[in-house]
This record gives structure tokens, C-alpha cells and sequence, in this order.
């Protein structure tokens, strides 16, 4: 917010700005209101000029030690200082130590009119008396148009009211001047006409039932600013002014992972989940488990030893812990050790920038590192679509800037198609997840795939998603010459594989087995054949046996005769022939 | 009240009031001695002559010197001429040059007389 302040100083010679201490209009006025002149603030009853202008003054006198005259044409100094007390300003306390002073200005009405000619110097010598007596660089006009009211002859009032501007500039206050504002003109008596240098218009507009307060800078002479409308609240600490985007896209990114509670999910996102400080939006229809996706996350942010945020816009948080311990998660615990906080309302409840100032008040008191909107689709609800938008835009700007990690739900209305309907934000977020429902076989089925994820490699399966009594199990889905096969029909394509493989093994067992049998067989028709072989061995080697026997006797017989004889010529002979025959048969 | 910084006073000797004839107490504020200041406060002068002979009280209070006179009495425009007596309270801005409309403002003249009399001494 300091940021933009250094600018005035740039150039040397520029008009020096009087900073309002205001959260966010120091921003769009390029460091503040231009200092020594005044500043036409305009608005319809009740847009808050009083508020703005009492604030200028409370903050200059605490925070930049300027005192400030509050001249208060339509409320007694006692009621200003109870209305601003619900904006924690101690006006008394201010009062004392001389660094504020009221005077309260009344102006009768009287019906005879002026008796003559006449002048202001009676607010002059009053005006000038109090910036005197606490030296005060600030003054408050609320409202001067009261003075027209009194006065009828509004001549001479133009022309006192012309010199008063001259002479609060002589005197170098910087000044708001509050006028209520007019049928299609700035101010309902035209003083915009001598009030040119800085004009702020407050506007209050009702949409769909829900009021929001608008600023607009209408002009800025010598100065650069903000031209757009700016929303801005009325808090328990002041105004607020919101802008668009405050710092642009100048956030720090970083490479740190945060897990996302689901080890599958974590898988898909290149195994180390999503980047610290990035957003996640997480798309689907009514019950498709967009919750339970956040409970994971916020379940593993709080066992990290983190604190996380929950915006609940459908849910009470004693429900929302019920339901996600039938998911097996007890969010209860982190509770009460303050690393979990809930903040349930519903989106009807204020307006939008309600919604958003209650939202950053929250983070930043509660610092968490991980927020999440359950679902972000109901804000829609507080106001208009656009109005929604930009307000997304703003939460996930200031998000980012804080390196906070934003969990978002979208609620995508049956029928619609998931991916056209977040369009509008969509664009922003990095992690873009959809759980989407098929509806098959009298069943519906979740299915989640990973859109978009910047800057990381991540999975473009298609899995089922399935919430377990254990918390949220992806599973790979079937994916057959049938299409991508989820839930029932997942189990029963994968029953009838698994029957096919079994009977398939089967069949193999069976066949293997009457192999097994012929091998069996024929194993021991080779063994009978090897006996047989063997005997048949064994008895041809017996019939060798006993014929050399026989030959060898009959051999010995003769011999024994020829020697019986003594025929040596004829026994040698013939015993040479049988030792050669006796020979071969034993070959 | 103080009376130490009136710039002129007329406080001629009154006469027992009679009845309806309330004793006016008024006070002039006005800017400084400029030309217009003295013209309220001659025509203050005048006025009180003419018409409330003898019962009233008038002061003339210049708001430069006691700003914070300024403040209390609630004075916004100069000339101021502030009834004080009787009540209620009345203002009249201006520098007191139309009578009629002093007569008015000072609940001596029916504001629907005065359109008659306008009206007469046109």
C-alpha cells in the first residue's frame, strides 16, 4: 500500500499530496489528496462523505501529525463523536489533546429572509479561530450546502462561498468540502464549480437486494489516478477502498510443492502436488467430492504443522467435520489446536465486498498458508456475475501476493459443461481439476482428470475417483475398446477378465495335463522296450555262451581222441581249426 | 455577558414596559469596521428608534475581536442582529437596510401585513 507514495516525490516541482491514511484511496490517488487545496467530496445520504472526511482527519492527526478542524454544519459535535466511535475513533481523546477540534455550525432557516446584504465572516472568524487554536493542517466541511438551506440569497452566498475556497487555499489546510449530490450534477447547489482541483464522488447502489458502495475519483487536477469505480466498505476499522488489483502481477512465484492429501492426486501432479502460493480450482457438479478434494488439502497443510482457512458457503463446520470423518478425516483436532479456522456464512448474508473484506480481515489475522472457498460459484449469489468475478480476481491477486495457496470449489450447474462455465475465472487459476460424472449402466460414476497445471508436468489420464470410509482413492480407470469403463461396470469388465484368464488357465491346465500323460506313457513304453532289449541281449549273449561251450568240449573230446590215437599231424591240424572257430565265436 | 469589547452601544433610558410592549435586548455582530458594518449598525440605530422607542437594548459586537463570542452565539453570517429578549431566540442576517423584513423577523409585523403594506406603499 506505502508503495505508490514515493511517487509524489519524483518529480520535483509536482503537486504535494496530503496522505488520507485510508486504506487503499492513497492508492488510487497516487499518495493522496492535493495538499493545501480542498477536495469536493460528493455523495447521495447515507454514501458515507462524513465517514471519509472524519477519517482523513483521524488518521492525518494520529498518523501523520496533522491536527484537523471539523466544521459541522449538520450533526452537533456530540453526535459526530458517537457516530464515528463504532469506527474506533476516540474523537474525545482527540479533542483533548488538542490534535481535533468541532465546531458545530447550525444554520436556522428564516422564513423573512436576509434584511439586507451580508457576508460569511462569521464562518470565516470562526474557521480561522479553531485552525488557529490547535494549529490544524486539515479541515472538514460537512456538509456546506447546509448553508443554503439558511441563506435565501444565494448571490451572495455563491460569491462568499467562492471566497471561502480562496481563503481555505490562502491558508494552505488541505480540506474536504461534503456537498449531498444533485439531480445528474456533482452537488445539489453546484459548488463543484469552484471546488476543481480534487472531486470525490460516493455512490451507494442497490443490486439484486444487495447495496454496495462505490468511489470514484471524477477529477485530479495536476495528478495522475485510479479512473475506475472503486468499491470500498465502511468496516469496524474504517473505510476501506478496494482496488482492482493493487500491486498487478508482480507476485514472487514459488517452486515449493505442497502436497494435496491424496497420493494419487499428488502422482498426477508430477508427484510432489501443487505449487505453494499458486491456485487450485476444482470443478464438478453437486456431490462429486469437491469438498472432500479441499478437506484433503487442509488435513495435509495442518499435519505439515500450517494453519488453513475455511470459507464454508453451504455447510456449518460442525457438518462439514462430520461428513469428512465418514471420509476418514477428522478435521476436528486442527481445530482446536488453532491451525483450523472456519468462517461459515452465508453468501446472502452482505454484499460482495462484505465478503471480501471479511475475507482478507480473516487471512490476515489468521495468516494461514492454505485458504479455502467452498464453493466460490455461491458468491454469485451476493451480486452480480461480473461482480463476482472481479472480486475473484481481487481474492486470488491478494492470495498470491501473500504466497498463500487458494483451494477454490466450482459448482458447475447440472447439464452445463464443466469447462465453458468457469471461463471467467478460470483463466486465472494454475491447477484446474474436474470431477466429472458419468452416468452409465443406471450408475453414475466420478471421474477426475488434471485440466491445466502451470508449470509442472502433470498426468492427462483420466482416473475414478472414489470416495472410501479411508479417504479419496483415485483409481486407474478401465480404459477397453468400450470406452473408458468407470464404477460397476469398471468391476464387472475387470470380473469377466479376470473369468476369461481363468479359464484360459484352465483350458492350459488341462491340456497340459494329457501331455503330461502321453509323455508318461510313452516314458514307459520306452522303459518295457529297454527290458526287452536287455533280455533279448541277455539270452542272445547265454546262446553265444553255451555254443562256445559246447564248441570247446567237442574241441577237448577230439583232442582227447587224437591223443588216444597219437596222430600228431592230423591232432595239430585240427586243433588249429578249432581254436580259429573257437575264436570267432567268442567275437 | 461581557460588555467590555462593545464597539458602540445605545442603551437610551426605558420607561416602565407596558403591556405587550416587551423590552427588547439585541445584539449586532458584525465583520470588522467595514462599510457594510456601519451601515447595519446605523440602521440598527434607526430601526430601534422608530420603532421600539425606549425599550430596548442594543450592543454591537465586532466577531474579529471575540471570535469565540462568534462561535457560542452560533454566528455565521455578518451582519448578524441576535434578539436575545424576548424569547425565543431570534437571528436576522443582513445589514438591517429592509425594515419590513426586520419587522418580520422580529415578530413585530404579521408576515401577510407586511405583503399589505408592501403592496400599500408600492
Amino acid at each position: 500500500m506505502s508503495k505508490t507514495r514515493g511517487h509524489r516525490q519524483s518529480h520535483p516541482g509536482a503537486l504535494t499530496k496530503s496522505p488520507t491514511g485510508i486504506q487503499g484511496l492513497d492508492d488510487i490517488t497516487d499518495g493522496g489528496l492535493p495538499q493545501g487545496r480542498p477536495t469536493l467530496v460528493s455523495g447521495q445520504a447515507g454514501s458515507g462523505k462524513t465517514l471519509l472526511a472524519i477519517e482523513f482527519l483521524v488518521r492525518g492527526a494520529l498518523g501523520f501529525k496533522e491536527p484537523g478542524v471539523i466544521m459541522a454544519f449538520e450533526e452537533t459535535g456530540e453526535e459526530l463523536v458517537q457516530n464515528v466511535a463504532s469506527l474506533g475513533f476516540d474523537l474525545p481523546d482527540l479533542i483533548a489533546r488538542n490534535l481535533v477540534l468541532i465546531d458545530y455550525i447550525q444554520v436556522e432557516h428564516n422564513e423573512a429572509g436576509e434584511t439586507g446584504e451580508f457576508n460569511l465572516e462569521g464562518l470565516f472568524v470562526r474557521l480561522g479561530y479553531a485552525i488557529d487554536s490547535i494549529g490544524a493542517k486539515r479541515v472538514v466541511l460537512d456538509s456546506l450546502e447546509t448553508l443554503f438551506a439558511g441563506l435565501t440569497n444565494t448571490t451572495i452566498l455563491r460569491a462568499e462561498l467562492r471566497r471561502l475556497f480562496c481563503w481555505l487555499k490562502s491558508k494552505g489546510v488541505t480540506a474536504i468540502i461534503t456537498a449531498e449530490r444533485g439531480d445528474g450534477t456533482l452537488t445539489r447547489h453546484g459548488i463543484e464549480e469552484y471546488i476543481s482541483d480534487c472531486v470525490i464522488l460516493l455512490d451507494h447502489r442497490v443490486n439484486n437486494q444487495f447495496a454496495t458502495r462505490r468511489l470514484r475519483i471524477v477529477k485530479y487536477r495536476g495528478s495522475a489516478h485510479g479512473a475506475d469505480e472503486y468499491p470500498f466498505l465502511i468496516g469496524d476499522r474504517g473505510l476501506s477502498v478496494l482496488p482492482m488489483t493493487s500491486l498487478g502481477l508482480t507476485h514472487t512465484a514459488s517452486a515449493e510443492r505442497v502436497l494435496s492429501g491424496v497420493p494419487g492426486l499428488d502422482a498426477m501432479l508430477g508427484g510432489k502436488g501443487y505449487y505453494r502460493g499458486s491456485s487450485i480450482l476444482v470443478s464438478g457438479s453437486a456431490g462429486s467430492g469437491k469438498t472432500s478434494l479441499a478437506a484433503h488439502l487442509a488435513d495435509a497443510a495442518c499435519r505439515r504443522g500450517e494453519r488453513c482457512l475455511m470459507f464454508l458457503f453451504e455447510e456449518s463446520p460442525s457438518q462439514l467435520i462430520r461428513n469428512m470423518r465418514s471420509i476418514g478425516i477428522d478435521l476436528e483436532p486442527w481445530v482446536k489446536k488453532e491451525r483450523m479456522l472456519f468462517q461459515a456464512v452465508r453468501p446472502t448474508l452482505c454484499g460482495l465486498e462484505m465478503h471480501l473484506v471479511t475475507m482478507r480481515k480473516l487471512t490476515e489475522e489468521f495468516k494461514p498458508s492454505v485458504v479455502v472457498i467452498d464453493p466460490v460459484t455461491n458468491l454469485h449469489a451476493g451480486g452480480t456475475m461480473t461482480e463476482a468475478r472481479s472480486l475473484v480476481t481481487r481474492l486470488i491477486d491478494y492470495f498470491k501476493t501473500r504466497q498463500i495457496t487458494a483451494f477454490l470449489t466450482s459448482l458447475t450447474a447440472g447439464g452445463c459443461d464443466e469447462e465453458s462455465s468457469e471461463a471467467g475465472i478460470s483463466s486465472l487459476m494454475d491447477t484446474w481439476l474436474l470431477v466429472r460424472e458419468f452416468e452409465t449402466n443406471g450408475e453414475r460414476n466420478r471421474v477426475l482428470y488434471v485440466l491445466k497445471s502451470r508449470g509442472m508436468a502433470h498426468s492427462k489420464q483420466v482416473r475414478e475417483f472414489r470416495l472410501t470410509s479411508s479417504g479419496i482413492d483415485l483409481a486407474d480407470a478401465y480404459i477397453g475398446p468400450g470406452g473408458v469403463l468407470t464404477g460397476t461396470a469398471r468391476i464387472q469388465q475387470e470380473a469377466r477378465d479376470a473369468s476369461e484368464a481363468s479359464m484360459f488357465q484352465r483350458e492350459f491346465d488341462c491340456r497340459k495335463r494329457e501331455l503330461d500323460c502321453k509323455r508318461q506313457a510313452l516314458a514307459a513304453q520306452m522303459d518295457a522296450l529297454r527290458l526287452e532289449f536287455a533280455s533279448t541281449e541277455a539270452e542272445r549273449e547265454r546262446i553265444g555262451a553255451e555254443e562256445m561251450e559246447r564248441k570247446e568240449t567237442r574241441v577237448h573230446d577230439r583232442a582227447a581222441i587224437a591223443q588216444a590215437r597219437h596222430s600228431d599231424s592230423v591232432a595239430r591240424g585240427e586243433t588249429e581249426e578249432m581254436e580259429m572257430s573257437l575264436a570267432h565265436a567268442q567275437r | 455577558m461581557p460588555k467590555d469589547k462593545r464597539m458602540q452601544a445605545t442603551a437610551p433610558p426605558s420607561p416602565p414596559p407596558e403591556a405587550g410592549q416587551e423590552r427588547f435586548i439585541l445584539r449586532l455582530y458584525v465583520a470588522g469596521t467595514t462599510p457594510q458594518s456601519m451601515r447595519a449598525i446605523l440602521n440598527a440605530r434607526k430601526f430601534c428608534e422608530e420603532h421600539l422607542d425606549g425599550r430596548y437594548q442594543l450592543e454591537v459586537i465586532d466577531i474579529y475581536q471575540r471570535p469565540t463570542l462568534a462561535r457560542d452565539e452560533q454566528i455565521v453570517a455578518a451582519p448578524t442582529l441576535v434578539r436575545h429578549l424576548p424569547l425565543p431566540l431570534r437571528k436576522l442576517v443582513g445589514d438591517l437596510s429592509d425594515f419590513e423584513r426586520v419587522l418580520i423577523g422580529l415578530d413585530l409585523l404579521a408576515p401577510r401585513r407586511a405583503q399589505s403594506v408592501e403592496r400599500s406603499t408600492k
